[in-house]
């Protein structure tokens, strides 16, 4: 049932492959599967249905020859296309030329505003910015206490007005008061409310003449199904949005929605909520959220992540140690820190293309390093450096030392010799170099 | 209002979207291939899902090639007979054993547990039962100060205990805190947890370990509460949860909007949890049994 496009796809492009060109009618028959796949991650119908047409033509028309195989060449077109269609630029908060630059918050219940008005908070206050918060769900039962309760967490102020009724009225308030207190940035969350209850979309109307904010973001929920498009097209006539936050893009909806979403409005999706916690806001990338759409993997969340934990010089100096064969303890124990550090490695494994079905119900256990390190660390300057020192006795105390056992020693001592092994033979390569930012 | 009314005033979008569109479809026209596929896509946009559509369609292609189907009242009327058996038998929530009955309430962030237990007490205690709400979502700000208004709201006793504590210990306190007082029905909040976070499943798997040590027959009743905005997900969700404690029934909740919930067929037919409740409002009483029959009925009426 939830067998990825990727395999799908891998099968129909193997036959493809087989008969060497990308005729019509094999086009056709892979879009079948891409549509079907794209219904499944929930894009609306008749998105998809513009979308396959629109891959056809580019499919059938393209030169199939000098491509790499025929299967990749319609991967890459579809692929190219949905970039395309999700929007090319990883747009910003646009700021008012005169402070405070005033965002608003709109969307249906537990689209999970006001979360996302705290991250986006912690995101300007991270800036350099003095953001202020204000309460204008007016309508939640302790909708005002739950914004206050993030403010507290992240020092930002909470403008709340319990006895106020009017939301458009705490809005002027809060505006009015940012403005005396010098902040430069305020975000309205509003209540949660059906883009179909036509006195509450006025409230909006009424806000947003009466505040004039810079941006109003529309909080969509990632699992959102086929009417993601009626929302969106409601909330973008009826009030008028400059920008889409995509949140609970942390759990494991395909995430469909945001090419609905932005299908339908045109406007850019600008961050993405992955987590319940509150520095978990990230910028959108279209390429991302288009390999997940067609269930292809994170490939390139991974590389960036990697990207930030390795740091370039590094990766050189350790490709120096690997060619001079100098790869001791020391920088394995390093090498272990930094792959940590790039997060839980059951998240890393699942950005992998191919490893999401193979890693399933695999649990990585995350103790195994804290033993390598802890064995690491048990040893002498003189051991990690060289290895041959370690006779019987050194061992048994770096065992004792660390908690562990001689034989959890003993194999950690063998792994270190086969990777230095392979990093020999890799030195044999002719050409071999380290990927880009990668280099464990 | 009645029930029916309001229902079916809940249900109007729904019911707007695949009837009336299946009838504009359908108009002068022979029912063939083409037509059928038309009805496809309206399935589809209700997040019937493919497979529960595949089925319908495949179920009207072969009335179709038998014969049996010509016109657009025969399509409306088999479409509504195998909706209605996709459904299955009106299984709505009934309390039942020695008190107090235990109802676990589960689901990911923003579905509207909290509101559904507001409003699911305030009818039992219309009904003349004593309720006590249990605070068990004890991470998201302000969760226990939002379920204490539907406390002063309902007259439902509550047991919280601080924010950021362990909610296991606040539904065990529940359920003996409503032994000793001899309440009728406790309903213990969660917090919202995608069902992708293994920890938090984790956590309620204990919730619900720690439940069977103050009542071993407790909790009667697991509830998974679904967004009928969601899409394909809710499948996963309902599996994973089901995998992790069980779950007996499914709340349907904000049917008001435009969303049609069609999300309940590939549920129902994948896994059988029956749907027991259904949200059609933001009112207190707007919290309604879910019966397929009357749900297919104001579908197709």
């Amino acid at each position: 049932m939830f067998e990825s496009l990727s395999e799908k796809l891998d099968a129909i492009f193997n036959k493809l492959k087989s008969r060497g060109l990308l005729k019509e009618e094999d086009v056709d028959i892979a879009l079948k599967e891409i549509r079907l796949a794209l219904l499944e991650a929930d894009v609306n119908f008749k998105v998809v249905k513009d979308f396959i047409q629109y891959v056809r033509e580019r499919a059938i028309g393209k030169d199939v020859l000098d491509s790499l195989s025929p299967g990749q060449q319609v991967i890459k077109i579809v692929h190219e296309s949905l970039c395309e269609l999700l929007g090319t630029t990883n747009s910003r908060i646009q700021l008012a030329p005169n402070p405070p630059t005033i965002v608003m918050m709109i969307g249906l219940q537990g689209s999970g505003k006001t979360t996302t008005a705290a991250k986006l908070a912690r995101f300007f206050k991270k800036e350099g910015r003095r953001p202020m918060l204000v309460a204008a769900d007016l309508q939640r039962p302790a909708a005002i206490d739950q914004l206050v309760t993030l403010g507290k967490q992240i020092d930002v102020p909470v403008y709340a007005a319990k006895e106020t009724k009017d939301p458009v009225a705490v809005s002027e308030d809060a505006v009015k008061k940012a403005k005396l207190e010098g902040r430069d940035i305020v975000i309205l969350d509003t209540a949660g409310r059906l883009h179909i209850n036509e006195e509450l979309m006025n409230e909006l109307t009424r806000i947003k003449g009466t505040v004039h904010p810079q941006e109003i973001l529309l909080v969509a929920d990632a699992m959102t199904g086929q009417d993601a498009v009626n929302m969106a097209k409601s909330f973008s006539e009826k009030v008028g949005i400059d920008g889409i936050i995509l949140t609970k893009m942390d759990g494991d909806a395909r995430g469909g929605a945001a090419l609905s979403i932005r299908s339908v409005t045109g406007k850019p999706i600008k961050f993405i909520g992955a987590g319940e916690k509150i520095d978990m806001l990230e910028a959108f990338f279209p390429d991302r959220i288009a390999s997940r759409i067609l269930g292809m993997g994170d490939v390139l969340t991974l590389i960036e992540q990697a990207q930030q934990s390795f740091d370039q010089k590094e990766a050189e100096k350790l490709q120096k140690k690997i060619m001079e064969e100098s790869f001791t303890f020391e920088d394995l124990k390093d090498q272990l820190k930094k792959l940590r550090s790039m997060g839980p490695l059951e998240n890393l494994l699942g950005m992998i293309p191919g490893m999401n079905k193979a890693m399933k119900d695999v649990k990585v256990d995350e103790k195994e390093f804290v033993k390598i390190e802890a064995i690491i660390n048990s040893m002498t300057p003189e051991e990690r450096r060289n290895h041959n020192l370690m006779n019987g006795s050194r061992r048994k105390r770096i065992a004792m030392g660390s908690g562990t056992t001689t034989a959890d020693v003993n194999r950690l001592v063998k792994q270190y010799l086969e990777m230095k092994k392979m990093m020999k033979m890799f030195k044999g390569k002719k050409g071999f170099r380290l990927p880009k930012g990668m280099s464990f | 209002m009645g029930f029916l009314d309001k229902l079916k005033s809940g249900l109007s979008r729904t019911r707007k979207n695949i009837v009336e569109r299946v009838e504009t479809v359908l108009l002068n026209r022979t029912i063939d291939d083409a037509a059928i596929d038309d009805i496809e896509e309206i399935l589809i946009t209700s997040d019937i899902g493919a497979e529960a559509t595949a089925e319908i369609t495949g179920f009207l292609r072969t009335k179709v090639s038998s014969g049996e189907i010509h016109t657009s009242r025969d399509v409306n009327n088999a479409l509504r007979a195998k909706m209605v058996s996709l459904l299955g038998t009106h299984q709505p929530l009934v309390i039942f054993g020695e008190p107090p009955f235990v109802i676990l309430v589960v689901g990911v962030n923003g579905v509207g547990k909290t509101t559904t237990i507001g409003k699911l007490a305030s009818r039992f205690i219309s009904e003349g039962s004593s309720v006590l709400i249990a605070a068990g979502d004890t991470f998201r700000a302000a969760a226990i100060e939002q379920l204490e208004i539907w406390s002063e709201r309902t007259g439902a006793d509550i047991i919280k205990h601080q924010s950021g504590s362990d909610p296991a210990s606040v539904a065990f306190d529940a359920v003996e805190a409503a032994r000793a007082r001899g309440i009728d029905v406790v309903i213990i909040d969660t917090a919202g947890r995608l069902h992708t976070k293994s920890p938090l499943m984790d956590e309620l798997k204990k919730i619900n370990r720690v439940i069977k040590k103050a009542m071993p027959d407790a909790p009667q009743e697991i509830l998974l509460v679904v967004d009928a905005t969601t899409g394909q997900n809710a499948l996963r969700q309902a599996h994973i949860f089901n995998e992790a404690v069980g779950i007996t029934g499914i709340a349907l909740t904000k049917l008001d909007g435009t969303a049609k919930g069609g999300i309940i067929f590939a549920i129902k037919k994948d896994i059988g949890i029956p749907v027991r409740l259904i949200g059609v409002g933001e009112g207190v009483d707007d919290l309604k049994d879910f019966n397929p029959a009357e749900f297919a009925a104001a579908l197709f009426e």
